[in-house]
């Protein structure tokens, strides 16, 4: 128990990093999600073809290579900047990585709530002279994310339990890097693993308890 | 009903054909419907009438021949095709209400978002066309909330709206409860009698008796008679229609 009253202001400084990755990915991610999902389901070939293949990709690699090609692909490789201080240019690196990963979750997730609106909505709204992305942004995704609340939750929960892997990018701040380090010096101590532990829940389990929530208030009757 | 309308054509079709994988739903279909013309399509299911009425707003895209809509080709994608869209409302078996739209605003989405017209005289509109339809007092619920006649008086509203050059109909009873079917022909027989080009495939006889100009029979896929309302419902020329009507009418 020592070693966490110890450590905790490094470890809670490092927890931080993991709230701040979380906040930038779960926008991006969402946003870019739903950019995904309606290349996915748009009229266009070309568009479907490029959706599919992205989520056929990303989806299907293991993140700590998503955030290794951040940083050695496109960084150091490539020469993408954001920062010319390290440790904010990995954060960036680091939250287009996690951010790119989480989106083709967030787009399947969105895609399952689009199968469940049905054809008539859709149909409906071209009908009275909307174009596709009109209703696909005011008809087809409203009621498509109402579905899908409680899988999103899930998906943000993934994504925020991910923001550990950081360092695979090279950010090393968050708090399972100062955990490593810290017991580096120490050794390993269970009251540090479970601190860590309870600060995630303490984050994670009211998202699965609000989604939850939002889910059923926001259902559409039908 | 009278002759309407100054039977200029609005909609024409020519020679237009249609499959759906080896099933030939349209064959050789060639129908003129004039400005201010009610045209009821009556016939057995899986003739090709709900295919026929949705080829007009190309909510069905068609394999050969053309559909003209006030003298301009049918427009194949994109604003155009919306534009064309606006200009035609369409009433469906399922009503398609948005769900998470309350009344008011399944009746101003169309105005506001398509037409550009400012919300506050979009609402004042929608609820006079409310009101019309005896729907006022709703309108701040939700789909769900109402009755299914109640939803298909909205639906007219809403395709009325867009101001529509016509309202294809298909099959705007044939979802609702028995009670309810003529709540909703009672607005659709008004309609008519205001001279809106409407185009509607039912069952409703005492519709297409009452109300219709024209009456078109189809079966597999082909116009077999049209005629006048009168004329066809006592002495259809065609065995095919004979049959049909005599199914339905003995009960």
């Amino acid at each position: 128990m020592d070693e966490l009253i110890k450590y905790a202001p490094d470890l809670l400084r490092g927890f931080l990093h993991n709230v701040q990755l979380s906040v930038v990915c779960a926008i991006l991610s969402l946003v870019l999600g739903t950019v995904l999902v309606s290349m996915r389901v748009s009229p266009t070939p070309v568009l479907r073809a490029a959706g599919t293949t992205y989520i056929n990709v990303v989806r299907n690699t293991p993140l700590t290579l998503v955030l290794a090609f951040s940083a050695l692909g496109l960084s150091d490789t490539l020469g993408l900047t954001f920062s010319q201080e390290p440790s904010s240019n990995a954060f960036w690196l680091v939250s287009l990585g996690l951010s790119v990963y989480t989106a083709s979750f967030v787009c399947e997730a969105l895609r399952s709530g689009i199968n469940t609106v049905s054809l008539g909505q859709a149909e409906a709204a071209r009908a009275i002279g909307l174009t596709f992305f009109q209703s696909l942004r005011m008809i087809i995704l409203p009621q498509a994310f109402r579905v899908v609340v409680a899988p999103l939750g899930s998906v943000m929960i993934a994504m925020i339990k991910n923001t550990t892997v950081a360092m695979a990018g090279g950010y090393l701040a968050e708090s399972a890097f100062v955990m490593k380090d810290t017991f580096d010096t120490t050794g390993a101590s269970i009251p540090i693993f479970l601190g860590i532990v309870v600060a995630f829940m303490v984050v994670t389990l009211p998202i699965g308890f609000f989604t939850s929530w939002l889910a059923n208030r926001l259902a559409v009757v039908r | 009903m009278t002759e309407n309308g100054d039977k200029t054509p609005l909609v024409v079709l020519d020679d237009v054909n249609k499959h759906f994988g080896s099933l030939h739903v349209l064959r050789d279909i060639n129908l003129t419907i004039s400005r201010g013309e009610v045209l009821v399509v009556i016939g057995p299911s899986g003739g090709g009438k709900s295919t026929l009425c949705r080829t007009i707003n190309r909510l069905e895209t068609i394999d050969q021949g053309t559909i003209t809509f006030d003298g301009q080709p049918l427009a194949v994608e994109g604003k155009t095709l919306a534009k064309l869209r606006s200009e035609v409302g369409m009433v469906f078996q399922s009503f398609n209400l948005f769900a998470h739209k309350t009344i008011l605003e399944n009746v101003t989405l169309g105005p506001i978002k398509v037409r550009g017209i400012a919300k506050a005289e979009a609402e004042k509109r929608g609820m006079e066309l409310l009101e019309r339809v005896g729907i006022g007092a709703q309108a701040s619920k939700y789909p769900a909330q109402l009755s299914g006649g109640q939803q298909q008086r909205v639906a007219i509203a809403r395709a009325l709206a867009m101001d529509p050059k016509m309202i294809l109909f298909d099959e705007p009873t044939s979802a609702l409860d028995p009670e309810m079917v003529q709540e909703v022909l009672d607005v659709m027989i008004g309609l008519a009698q205001e001279g809106m080009t409407m185009m509607v495939v039912t069952h409703e006889m005492g519709f297409a008796r009452r109300a219709a100009n024209r009456v078109v029979f189809m079966a597999e896929g082909q116009i077999v008679e049209e005629n006048t309302p009168e004329e066809f419902f006592t002495n259809a020329q065609t065995d095919r229609a004979k049959d049909f009507l005599s199914k339905i009418l003995t009960h």
